[in-house]
């Protein structure tokens, strides 16, 4: 049976990957066989997980994953918000910009690209020009460059904190009810790290 | 807490509950001893109060919010230790003290033995509304067995207080002020220099988070152990040496 939400169409996910290690997306393949109740009750639109290039339209929930750490981030990052219903801060990279953002505390990240593309040993190279994109001068949360609806800390969320919020949000969608009170029952669904 | 003599005389309302408060007991250790919890965090049983966290803040029909730690008892007081303004409050603390270290628990030894991590799990913390601060204090790894991570510290003074209240060697004060404020050793020197520090561990088995640790623990290896102080202050105060790990 498949769901629908207000406006009679299924249901549409989809993920995003900024400037994060991929981990919070392993922790959703860790879903395993719940990817088949998440298949049933809505389509996966975008993602690292699909070949889609460009952000679709009318998205109902996109996960997040990762800080706001260059151009592109900020790119995606605001074409999610602009195509999505309920954007999910996803994992502590987002939320807080975690691992990602320990190169605040340097400063100018342009020595810090010298130091991996120029004085590198193995790589003798020039500073990138194109097909990197330009790193922001500091790194952000995902909630100081977009409004976020839900957060989901943790390094990754867990597989069953992922299921308990996504498939909560998705039912309440599903009624046409919008964004559901999140019971957090403990650490298993709300914690940093 | 040290022992009483007598019995409970005062009269006190707790969150509705008519009890007996000792006479002198704070807030904080009449809720303990009446089973009504409440937040706390540069609180330790067994050393002297700094009442400087305010996580333990209630509210005492009074125009300002008392610290639970730091407040006597007084007869007919009728204490509310949690309501909305309260845990907002309190949510409030747990952020700024996020805010304002570099509190990153993925890549922290004392990740799941943290006292600031289970706060903010307790409450609700899922983000952090004010700008993050990155860090800005040295971490000091000259001990040969163990490594202050200043970035980390919430500024509770348990360390402070341990080893100059329990050890007797005050290796530890508070230097500076406001954002600059930090633990150092002896007169700001490299705590692996500080010929007062006897190598006791206890400011490093007090400390809430992971500011303080054993060398060589990689994250989420350290394990803190701060009821050691209430069992040192009762073996102390009543002469009563029992095997710890028997207890456990
Ligand atoms: S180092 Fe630890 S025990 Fe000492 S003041 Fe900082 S947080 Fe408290
Ligand atoms: S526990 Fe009372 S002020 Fe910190």
């Amino acid at each position: 049976m498949s769901e629908h939400n207000g406006e009679g169409r299924r249901l549409r996910i989809a993920t995003a990957w900024l400037g994060g290690c991929s981990g919070c997306h392993m922790s959703f393949l860790d879903l395993d066989e719940v990817l088949f109740d998440l298949a049933e009750k809505a389509d996966l639109v975008y993602g690292p997980l699909t070949d889609v290039k460009e952000f679709p339209p009318d998205v109902d929930v996109t996960l997040v994953e990762g800080a706001v750490a260059n151009q592109d981030n900020v790119e995606l990052a605001k074409a999610v918000r602009a195509n999505t219903r309920v954007v999910v801060s996803f994992g502590d990279c987002a939320v807080t910009g975690n691992v990602t953002s320990l190169r605040n505390a340097l400063g100018d990240p342009a020595e810090l690209v010298r130091r991996v593309y120029v004085e590198h040993p193995d790589i003798r190279g020039a500073m990138p020009t194109d097909v990197v994109p330009a790193l922001l001068p500091y790194v952000e949360a995902l909630h100081e460059v977009i409004p976020i609806d839900v957060y989901m800390p943790g390094c990754p969320p867990s597989a069953d904190r992922i299921k308990a919020t996504l498939l909560a949000l998705l039912d309440s969608l599903a009624a046409g009810e919008g964004i559901p009170s999140l019971d957090w029952r403990g650490p298993e669904d709300l914690r940093f790290g | 807490m040290s022992p009483r003599n007598g019995r409970p005389n005062v009269p006190v309302t707790i969150d509705g509950q008519d009890v007996k408060a000792f006479e002198g007991e704070s807030i904080l250790e009449l809720a303990r001893r009446v089973g009504v919890p409440i937040p706390t965090l540069c609180h330790l049983e067994g050393l002297s109060i700094h009442g400087g966290c305010r996580l333990c803040l209630v509210d005492t029909g009074d125009h300002k919010l008392k610290p639970a730690c730091a407040t006597e008892v007084t007869a007919e007081l009728d204490v509310t230790t949690t309501n909305a303004e309260i845990r907002e409050h309190r949510r409030r603390i747990v952020e700024l003290l996020f805010a304002e270290g570099n509190h990153i628990c993925a890549f922290c030894v004392s990740s799941g033995s943290c006292e600031l991590q289970d706060l903010a799990t307790e409450h609700h913390v899922d983000h952090i509304h004010y700008e993050l601060g990155y860090e800005r204090h040295d971490v000091d790894a000259s001990h040969p067995k163990y490594v202050l991570d200043r970035d980390r510290c919430v500024l509770c003074t348990r360390c402070v207080r341990v080893c100059d209240e329990v050890e007797g060697a005050h290796v530890w004060d508070v230097a500076m002020r406001g954002n600059e404020a930090r633990i150092v050793a002896g007169m700001d020197i490299p705590w692996g220099e500080s010929s007062a520090c006897t190598w006791c561990g206890k400011c490093v088995v007090v400390c809430p988070t992971g500011a303080l640790s054993f060398k060589g623990r990689a994250t989420g290896e350290m394990r803190h152990d701060p009821e050691l102080v209430a069992f040192l202050a009762r073996a102390r105060d009543e002469g009563e040496w029992i095997d710890r790990r028997a207890e456990a």
